[in-house]
């Protein structure tokens, strides 16, 4: 049998079988850090992936997959739920989008409608869990011992959400709307997933309703049939499964945005490592972050000949000015040639060819925005494990 | 063959287009290799009921036995999990010698 079909067996023999062994006879993956083993697991519409944790699903993308373009294929984008409870069938047809709160006119929306009667409109985005990276701390904090791979950039295609509030009509003092979607607690006790944008923010024209990704409806585990989406900003916001659209005329004081996914409120959004922050916020937009992902860790190149180093550079702000790149540990820089621009929420590509001399090299990629924020060469430490983004650097060997 | 009337074929045109319902099946939750045995069963006893297990597992080790106090003491506070004081300890106690 070969790999890719003792693969399918095991995925498809696992579904029916209660705490069996079919995932620890699966590949694995080794995340680059303690306690990082891995299984591989192929759940529905899904390529094999990384499995954080199986209830609720929690997946991530294998970071090959960086390489292959800049848009991160449907079925390997990676996968974040915070509830258990889920139903395990979403229908299209009776599917409606609630719009309600200090508005107007409440409206209750098909999908049929929602495509039919408001403008659409498109942007390419990154999707980047504000725990991405968390494994790779230091000290090590708890929550999702994730890689590298909890982001991806798709083009998402939808109704503005501003259009959604005009043709219900927000009224005066409306201070912040409110997203949730058909995830539910396992019990009682459990906080609802319930996130909130400022009422100028959720009119910005960006903030959209998405139905498609890719071109494509999303997959179940990325948020079917809607999902919010906020370009620039952390994953947190980009509610799935969205179902109920709330406009409040007070600031939302739900747990997870009150008490769940707060950063340390100063310019660094970081303390110093092992202490906790005086005053917090509520995490908001990306930072700038650059990887190579031509290269791995430890991969070897041609001594003397030309090396093409490929990358990805991204931010939730300005976009992507310049991209420098160091082959000696950051001692000098050269500057990387940009790709296409798919516009400022997306990845942009990088690309820079090096000649290197027989020994090991440590390379180092640093994106700044056109608006001047740069990746910081020390790793910032915040509790919570959001929101890294140092210059990462990986070891080529040229022989 | 006789003919349907036109409302018997609209309605099994709309009942053709009806878009199916997009599924999931949960995934397998095999109980993690250092959680499975019987000094794992009171982990797996009050922990199962919101979350598989991997969430405990994969976290850092050697965080000492306050991170694991810490972590239960938060589920039990933040997220009502239903756990008795005397299971509580128990559960604190297992990850801390599990898992540092």
């Amino acid at each position: 049998m070969t790999k890719f079909d003792r693969r399918h067996f095991l995925a498809a023999a696992g579904v029916s079988m209660v705490g069996g062994q079919a995932i620890a006879a699966a590949e694995t993956a080794q995340l680059p850090f303690a306690n990082g083993a891995r299984p591989l697991v192929r759940a529905p519409q899904k390529r094999p992936l990384i499995l954080l944790t199986s209830r609720p699903p929690q997946l991530e993308t294998p970071f090959a997959v960086f390489n292959d373009g800049l848009i991160t294929p449907n079925n390997a984008f990676f996968v974040r739920y915070h509830l258990s409870g889920f139903p395990d069938a979403i229908a299209p047809d009776p599917f409606r989008l609630a719009i309600s709160g200090h508005v107007e006119t409440p409206l209750s929306l098909s999908l049929a409608s929602l495509k039919r009667d408001f403008p659409v409109t498109e942007v390419v985005a990154v999707n980047q869990c504000s725990g991405n990276s968390r494994g790779f701390f230091e000290p090590r904090v708890g929550g999702g011992q994730l890689g590298n791979g909890a982001m991806g950039n798709a083009r998402w295609r939808g109704v503005p959400l501003r259009a959604l509030l005009e043709r219900a009509g927000v009224r005066a003092g409306a201070r912040q709307v409110t997203f949730n979607g058909l995830d539910v607690p396992p019990t009682d006790g459990v906080p609802d997933f319930v996130k909130a944008l400022d009422i100028d923010h959720a009119r910005d024209g960006e903030v959209m309703v998405a139905w498609a990704m890719n071109g494509a409806d999303q997959p179940f585990l990325n948020g079917y049939p809607l999902r919010l989406v906020v370009p620039g900003y952390y994953g947190t916001y980009w509610v799935k499964h969205l179902s109920e659209i709330n406009v409040v005329d007070a600031e939302f004081g739900g747990y997870w945005m009150k008490t769940a996914y707060r950063v340390p409120d100063n310019d660094c959004a970081c303390v110093a490592p092992g202490t906790k922050p005086d005053r917090t916020r509520p995490i908001s937009r990306l930072n700038v972050r650059s990887f190579v992902t031509s290269h791995g860790e430890g991969a070897r190149a041609a001594a003397g000949r030309l090396t093409e180093l490929r990358g990805i550079a991204f931010s939730g702000s300005a976009g992507v000015a310049r991209v420098m790149v160091s082959a000696d540990g950051g001692a000098s820089w050269s500057k990387a040639r940009l790709g296409e621009d798919l516009g400022r929420f997306s990845f942009r590509e990088w690309r820079l060819g090096l000649r290197l001399a027989a020994g090991r090299h440590r390379i180092k990629a640093r994106a700044t925005t056109i608006d001047g924020e740069t990746q910081p060469l020390e790793p910032r430490w915040q509790p919570a494990g959001y929101m890294r983004n140092v210059v990462e650097t990986l070891t080529l060997e040229a022989i | 063959m006789r003919a349907l009337p036109l409302s018997a074929l609209v309605l099994s045109a709309a009942l053709l287009v009806a878009a199916r319902p997009v599924r999931y099946a949960p995934l397998p939750e095999p109980i993690p290799g250092d959680l499975a045995g019987a000094d794992g069963e009171v982990v797996v006893r009050n922990c199962t009921a919101c979350h598989s297990l991997e969430y405990v597992a994969t976290q850092p080790r050697g965080k000492g036995a306050q991170f694991w106090r810490d972590s239960v003491t938060k589920m039990i506070t933040v997220y009502k999990a239903p756990i008795e004081p005397a299971e509580a300890e128990a559960v604190s106690a297992a990850l801390a010698a599990k898992f540092g």
